[in-house]
């Protein structure tokens, strides 16, 4: 058996090295013949779209010229700077960029603080929390917003009733602009924490437990503890937290579109959401140099935290 | 022992962990709750928890008088269809990175990784355009096909292959197994741990998908109940709350369940990928 594998891996070797070429040949075609049926579809349904959204930009695209592409005009850059002009865009992303500086923070903060709960020595039950806490993620957000839109409601829901006990008269929260975009916030946290929850979680898991034996005979409190230890060795995960919330959250789309229709008077209007009306108006060349901007934010954004965040891992 | 100290740290530490599992949970349970109480009771100021009328009349009407079967039915057809394509194709290309050596490897892995980064609403246009061209506006083509090759999943796939051994594969092919028979008999079984993660998280997101049906299916027989659950919450024709509550429990049970009965493989991949 050993004798015949050996003969005939010679032989194959012999092969080959007599024809070069055709074995780089045959490497070539095994390789793409595997990667080809993911390769096709994700031309057309993805790289495609993303080139065509780009020229689309530059276009003065309608939902009238879908039938007769070559009837469109370019127009340069002029999408761009209409946007910039237009005072919703603007409403939408100083929205967008609230709902990113006050709701990413807060996310990172309730999955650390739950990660580290969950995560302590002296808890039971620790499974109940972790799956508990998640469960928000695996929903769906319609049916999510069913449930909240009812809680918030100004005179029947749980919210406002419960602080009624306590003698305060809540606000009407999704028809007021005052609390209309910190109720999304609240809500996004809520729904969302969970999943950073699981990725602490399991960078607590990986810091040596001698790390803390040391830090107690040196006289650490519990405190100092998480200062000096956990949060240095938690940074890369929290790095990698506040990117993918940042990207999911500057994305924001779902929750106004499903709790508020962007409104009272464009208080919850997103980016996202803005892109969605323009292309319902049949603005495709302007929806998608709002989409692009969007994206250039996203690339921003990603930029910023890996330095802010990554940079003192030199240290 | 235990110190005072201890005590009153674990006292104040299960506070706030019930606290926040209250806050969590609480909105699932109530809306559960609630789906089996009369809408006057539903209504009422304060609201109840428990309902003092039990009643199945809000499910009745759900699968009796509105078409809930049909979006169910869609919903699965979809969301089955959706994952059996990503199972497939992910992993075919997932192993031609990991393990098979041909000209445009790091290429194409540079540009599937990219578009982790893309948003959504830049595909979005022209992916409509394009679905519009091809005649499939309103099909399950339509609501499929985008959403067959994930970028996500040949991550996955490959991150996990790139952890098998060489040794079994190149033990193969010197036995004169071809690519496709090792692929199939050797390296598909051993990916079942991948393979059971990235299908629940498949599975779970197009189950959720909400933005695409909701332009793509424009008639009754084609919308998938995220959609359903929507028009009928916010769209012209709004149905009254029980029925709405009753349709969310609706939505939120099949993935509860899988979600429950498969918690560990599903923490365990988004922990070691770090994406949901």
């Amino acid at each position: 058996m050993a004798v015949q594998q050996a003969v005939r891996a010679g032989a194959r070797h012999a092969s080959a090295e007599a024809r070069p070429g055709a074995r780089k040949w045959r490497r070539a075609v095994t390789g793409w013949s595997f990667a080809a049926p993911f390769t096709l579809l994700f031309v057309v349904f993805a790289l495609l779209p993303v080139v065509a959204s780009l020229l689309m930009s530059v276009t003065d695209m309608r939902s009238t010229d879908l039938r007769h592409p070559f009837a469109v005009n370019f127009v340069g850059l002029n999408n761009y700077t209409r946007l910039f002009e237009d005072a919703l865009f603007r409403r939408a992303a100083v929205n967008t960029a609230i709902f990113v500086v006050v709701g990413v923070p807060l996310t990172i903060l309730a999955a650390l603080a739950a990660a580290n709960a969950v995560n302590s020595g002296l808890i039971r039950l620790r499974g109940l929390f972790r799956v508990g806490f998640y469960l928000p993620v695996v929903t769906s957000i319609v049916a999510i917003a069913v449930v909240w839109r009812f809680l918030l409601d100004p005179d029947a829901g749980l919210v406002n009733n419960l602080l009624a006990q306590v003698g305060i008269q809540g606000p009407a929260w999704l028809q007021d602009p005052h609390t209309s975009l910190g109720s999304i916030i609240v809500m996004a946290t809520w729904r969302n924490f969970g999943s950073l929850m699981v990725i602490f979680l399991a960078a607590l898991q990986g810091i040596p437990l001698d790390l803390y034996e040391a830090a107690t005979l040196d006289g650490a409190g519990r405190w100092q503890q998480f200062r000096r230890v956990t949060l240095p060795l938690m940074r890369p995960a929290l790095l990698f937290g506040a990117v993918i919330t940042g990207i999911g959250y500057l994305q924001l789309f779902e929750e106004p579109l499903v709790m508020t229709q962007g409104g009272p008077l464009s208080s919850t209007l997103s980016v996202s959401y803005h892109i969605y009306h323009q292309f319902g108006f049949g603005n495709y060349g302007y929806a998608s140099a709002a989409a692009y901007v969007l994206f250039i934010a996203i690339v921003a954004l990603s930029a910023l935290q890996f330095r802010l965040l990554g940079a003192r891992d030199a240290d | 022992m235990l110190t005072r100290r201890d005590i009153v740290g674990r006292s104040v530490l299960y506070f706030v962990l019930f606290g926040g599992l209250a806050v969590v949970v609480g909105p699932f349970l109530w809306m559960l709750l609630s789906s089996f109480k009369p809408e006057s009771e539903i209504r009422s100021v304060p609201p109840t928890w428990w309902p003092s009328h039990w009643t199945p009349a809000h499910y009745h009407d759900l699968f009796a008088r509105l078409d809930f079967p049909r979006y169910f039915l869609n919903s699965v057809i979809v969301a089955v269809l959706v994952t059996a394509g990503n199972l497939l194709f992910c992993s075919l290309l997932g192993y031609a990175l990991a393990k098979l050596n041909f000209p445009g490897r790091k290429a194409l892995f540079l540009i599937v990784l990219g578009m982790l980064m893309v948003p959504g609403m830049v595909l979005f246009v022209p992916q409509f355009v394009l679905v519009s061209n091809l005649g499939l506006a309103n099909s399950y083509a339509g609501l499929v096909l985008p959403f067959l090759a994930g970028p996500f999943g040949v991550f996955l796939m490959r991150q996990f292959l790139l952890s098998v051994p060489d040794d079994l594969i190149e033990a193969a092919r010197v036995d004169g197994a071809g690519e496709w028979r090792i692929f199939w008999r050797i390296v598909l079984p051993l990916c079942r741990p991948a393979l059971a993660t990235l299908g629940i998280l498949t599975f779970l997101a197009s189950w959720n998908n909400f933005l695409w049906p909701l332009v793509v299916a424009t008639t009754d027989d084609k919308y998938t109940l995220p959609v359903a659950l929507a028009l009928y919450s916010i769209g012209q024709n709004r149905i009254y709350f029980g029925l709405l509550l009753a349709g969310a429990v609706v939505v939120v049970l099949p993935v509860l369940i899988v979600f429950l009965v498969l918690q560990r493989q599903f923490l365990r991949g988004i922990a070691t990928t770090g994406l949901k």
